[in-house]
Parts: C-alpha cells; structure tokens; sequence
C-alpha cells in the first residue's frame, strides 16, 4: 500500500477548492542510479477524486509528472464536513486511498 | 560593500575550473522569484513533519521509549516554539546545542540509541530516510509563525556566536575563501542562485527562517546541518563532523542573526 | 512547436494515424479505442505521434484556454503547469511538453460539474514548449508557452 497523501478542500461562494499532495517517486525509467544501472519506472498511472460517491475529477499521469504529484482542481457544490476522497493507482499496482472532510 | 573587479575575476577563475560556474552581480530575475513564488504551495516536507511527529511519538530505540520526553529547552516534552529558540545552553549537557545535537542527546540518553548510529549516515538519500531528519522537520514545522529569539544570555551561547562569526569570515582551503567570501555582499549571485547576505538582517531572516527546507532539485528534505555541509564543500573545505561543534556554533551565528523573524519552515527550495 | 505544415501534408497523404485508421476501418470499438488511446499517447515520443495516438488532426489554437507556467523554471524536476478553459463543453485536458523523452505528462477528465481547471507540477528535461490540448464539444484546441529551465547550476 502507498504512503498517505495529505488532502485539503475548502469551500468557498459554492465552489469547492481541492488541493491534493500525493507521495509517490514518480522514477521516469530513464534514470540511472548510482551503479549506472536505470531505475524502473515506477509512477501512478490513474487518479480519481469523488465527493459524496460521484466522481469529480480522473486523471492519468505519465512518467514526466513530478515526484510527489500536486494537484488542485475545483467543482461546484462541497459543503463544509463532507467528504472528498482521493485514490491512486501506479504501474506496479500499488494503490493509495485517503479522505479528508471539506471545510 | 563592493568585492573589488580584481577579486571577482579570481573567484570566477577559481569556480570556473571547478564546476563552469562564475559569480555575477546583480539580483535574482524576477522571473526566478515568480517560479518560487509558484511552486510555495503543496511543500512536500510535510511528509516528513508527519513521519517525524509518529517517530517523535512511538517507542523507539533499544530502550523502546518514545521522544516526547526530550526537552528541547522549553522543558520536558515542550516542542511547539522550541526551535525559534535554538542553538541554546543546555544545564544537561553543559553545552550549546543545535536542534540535530539535542536530538542526539535525547535519542542517545532516552532512547539508548548509540550516537554513532544516528551519525554515521545522517542524511536523506535515494530510499532513504534518516530518523533523526524526519524528527528536525518535525520540531521545526512546530515553530512555523513563531518570531526568532535565540538568546546569548548564558556565556556559552555568546561564546557559540563569537565561534560562529569567526568561523563565517575566517579564510581556507584551496581557493581561500570563507562564507563571507560567496555572503557578504548584496546582489551577488553564482548562475540564477542568488547569494543572501547575511550581514544584512533581512537576508539573514529570509534564509535562517525557510531552513530546513525540501530541495525540489534533489526531491528529498534537507536539514540546516546538511545545508553548512553542502556549504563547506563549496568552500572546499573538509567535511566536518555532523553536529560538532563548529557548525553548531556557526548555526548559532546564523540563528542569531535571524532573531526577530518569524520563523516560516520548512522551506521549498529549487 | 507543432508542425502544423508538415502534420498537414501527412495528413494529406493519408497518414492516418494506426488507431485512427483502426478506427476508421472499424477494426476498434470506440470503447476500445479509448483504452488503447491512453497507452499509447503516454508512450509517444514526439508531438506527432502523440497527437496521432490522441485522434487529434489538427487542433486549432484557442485564446480561451489559459496556460499559467513559469518563463524559466529555476528547476526542471518541477514546473508547476495551470491550465484553465474557458470553452464551452471542455471534457479533457492534456498537458504535454514537447521535447521531453515522453511528451504527453498528463491528462485530465472533467465530469459535469467540475471546472475546466487544474494545477499540477511536471518534470522538464530541457527547455521546451509546454503544451495544453483541450478537449471540448469533442474537437482539440491547443495553447503553447515556452518555458526556460535554467541548470542547477554548483549549488548542490
Ligand atoms: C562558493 C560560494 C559559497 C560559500 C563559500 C558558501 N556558500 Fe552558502 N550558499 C552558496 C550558494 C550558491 C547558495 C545557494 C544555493 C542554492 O540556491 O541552491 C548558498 C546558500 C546558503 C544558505 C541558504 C540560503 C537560503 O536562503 O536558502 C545558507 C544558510 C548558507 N549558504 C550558509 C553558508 C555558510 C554558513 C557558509 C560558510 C560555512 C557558506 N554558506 C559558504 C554559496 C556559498
């Protein structure tokens, strides 16, 4: 299992803000360490944040997102107290899923 | 205060050869400022605050105990606003300490941890993740919006600041240069880092206040006693002992001088 | 940048794209074509090809999409990307960097009710064009800015 992320939504003139930071190496593939051997790539493939059940935002990331992956995006409606969650997915189908209460 | 042009021309000689790089005069592109300004927000150190703080909290150890009753110098267990007021003397120790030397203490004399172990490999590096790094991003995250007040009331910490600025102006090593040499001027700048002037209050409060800081450039979060020793490499100078004295004192030196900031760490930095 | 002179004459000249002809032919179900789009665009290693894997001809640039990126990233590692659209009907955002090894970064999917808006942050090998492909009303539109990223330079 991933390591958590720490999330943060905030509603603001019905507008619900989501500011996401994900803890994930993001290995392009193309890097060498330091024996000269290429590190794997190793990144989350898919992203996906619901409120109440419905899906507000899918994302698919390639290898050039950065090590530990922000995101921030909006959606109309949130009340302060519900519920956002955020769950990940990466190439090596290692999954992430945690929650955090809008305020 | 100006480096005179014949001194510059030395220094950019002296780092050419090493690393292509040369000083310039001149502030930092406000281009430079506009990205920083940009990436400030989602600081990935606050994976390290978080795994600090369980460390800071769980039994650890061969004496399995947790940290939380480590004075830091508020008293026992107190962490919130205690690192705005280090490098301080210490009863205990009878010694200055720096926020890495009294964990040492704490992880030594509570935890039974041996010092060696804690110094061997004290700094983050590919998969890996030193404890005592997550714990000083930990303590320090707990002083952020606390102003600076590092006291020399006791004669060791006055002491540790005289250390300290000594050691910032003194001259060595194969290029003879000192922390003044590359701090001590405004508008100077080596590519796009621009180096703070640190015997200008607000330099010296912008930098102490954003250390320890995670390093965008490295992907991994860096403690002040990591940013002296990246320092004393670019000076040359030998690798000093990790949380030894000298870079205590100088840490005192730096803290010092920040005193009235409020203190905003960790910081992100390129 | 995009070529859009050269992507032209392929185009002319029947270059398809392997999935827009699959398509074409009907060899893929769009539900199909959908799941193969996304491997493929994130392995491509130019603009072409990526658009190609995307099912994008040619897209017409748009003042309506904001691309927010820095002039020059002090570090390539992370370049922090915003884009917003203020086309009606946006269903997809894509962000792309065109001289990176794999072009596309990343893309978003916007359901009803959600803004045609994200912030997230993108490795740069070099300095390049950054890229926003908008998807909206099922036509691509794109918007490009340059971003320098300076070396880290001696600093550590
Ligand atoms: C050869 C020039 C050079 C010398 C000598 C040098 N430094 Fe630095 N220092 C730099 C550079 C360059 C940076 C900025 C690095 C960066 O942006 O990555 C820096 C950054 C710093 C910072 C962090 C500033 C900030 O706001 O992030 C501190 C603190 C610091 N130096 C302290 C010292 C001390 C103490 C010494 C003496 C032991 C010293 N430096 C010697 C070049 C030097």
């Amino acid at each position: 299992m991933g390591n958590p992320m720490k999330i943060r939504a905030s509603v603001k003139d019905g507008v619900t803000e989501v500011k996401v930071l994900m803890q994930h190496e993001m290995e392009t593939g193309l890097r060498k360490d330091a024996d000269g051997k290429l590190v794997p790539a190793w990144h989350i493939t898919e992203v996906k944040a619901q409120h109440n059940g419905k899906t507000v935002l899918e994302g698919q990331f390639g290898t050039a997102v950065s090590k530990n992956p922000y995101l921030v995006f909006r959606f109309k409606g949130g009340a302060p107290g519900e519920k956002i969650s955020v769950n990940w997915v990466d190439n090596k189908g290692d999954t992430r899923s945690d929650e955090a209460e809008i305020s | 205060m100006n480096i005179s042009i014949l001194k510059n021309a030395i220094l950019v000689f002296a780092m050419a050869s090493y690393c292509s790089i040369a000083f310039a005069e001149g502030s930092v592109p406000k281009e430079i400022a506009a990205y920083r300004e940009m990436i400030s927000d989602g600081n990935p150190a606050e994976f390290d605050e978080m795994r600090g703080e369980e460390l800071w909290k769980k039994p650890g150890g061969p004496n399995k105990v947790s940290m939380e009753k480590c004075d830091l110098g508020k008293g026992t267990g107190v962490v919130k606003g205690a690192y705005a007021e280090l490098p301080r003397y210490f009863p205990d120790t009878q010694r200055v300490q720096d926020l890495e030397s009294r964990l040492i203490t704490c992880m030594t004399t509570l935890q039974g941890t041996l010092e060696s172990d804690i110094t061997a490999k004290p700094f983050g590096g590919d998969n890996y993740k030193p404890e005592i790094e997550s714990l000083v991003a930990y303590v320090v995250g707990q002083s952020k919006g606390v102003k600076m007040n590092v006291s020399l009331k006791h004669p060791k910490e006055k002491e540790a600041y005289e250390i300290g600025k000594r050691v910032f102006t003194y001259r060595a090593g194969p290029y003879d240069f000192a922390c003044s040499t590359c701090h001590s001027q405004d508008n100077l700048r080596i590519r796009m880092q621009n180096l703070q002037n640190f015997s200008n209050a607000k330099d010296a409060q912008d930098s102490y206040t954003t250390w320890p800081a995670y390093r965008v450039s490295q992907g991994l979060f860096r403690s002040f006693q990591w940013r002296l020793n990246d320092c004393l490499r670019q000076q040359r100078f030998p690798e000093p002992k990790y949380a030894s004295e000298v870079t205590i004192a100088l840490t005192m030196y730096m803290a010092k001088n920040a005193n009235d900031g409020v203190y905003a760490g960790p910081g992100l930095k390129r | 940048m995009i070529n859009l002179e050269r992507r032209k004459a392929l185009k002319a000249g029947g270059g398809l794209g392997l999935l827009g002809l699959f398509a074409a032919i009907g060899l893929i179900r769009p539900g199909m074509a959908a799941v193969e789009t996304k491997l493929f665009a994130f392995d491509a290693k130019s603009m072409n090809e990526a658009l190609d894997a995307l099912g994008v001809i040619i897209p017409q640039s748009s003042e309506a999409i904001h691309l927010t990126v820095p002039e020059i990233a002090e570090n390539g590692a992370v370049v922090p990307v915003t884009v917003l659209s203020s086309l009606a009907n946006t269903e997809q955002i894509h962000i792309l960097v065109e001289k990176n090894p794999n072009v596309l970064a990343a893309n978003f999917t916007f359901p009803e009710g959600t803004e045609s808006f994200v912030t997230t942050r993108v490795k740069m090998k070099e300095t390049s064009m950054v890229i926003a492909l908008v998807k909206a009303d099922g036509k691509f539109y794109r918007i490009a800015k340059e971003v320098k990223v300076t070396a880290g330079g001696c600093g550590g």
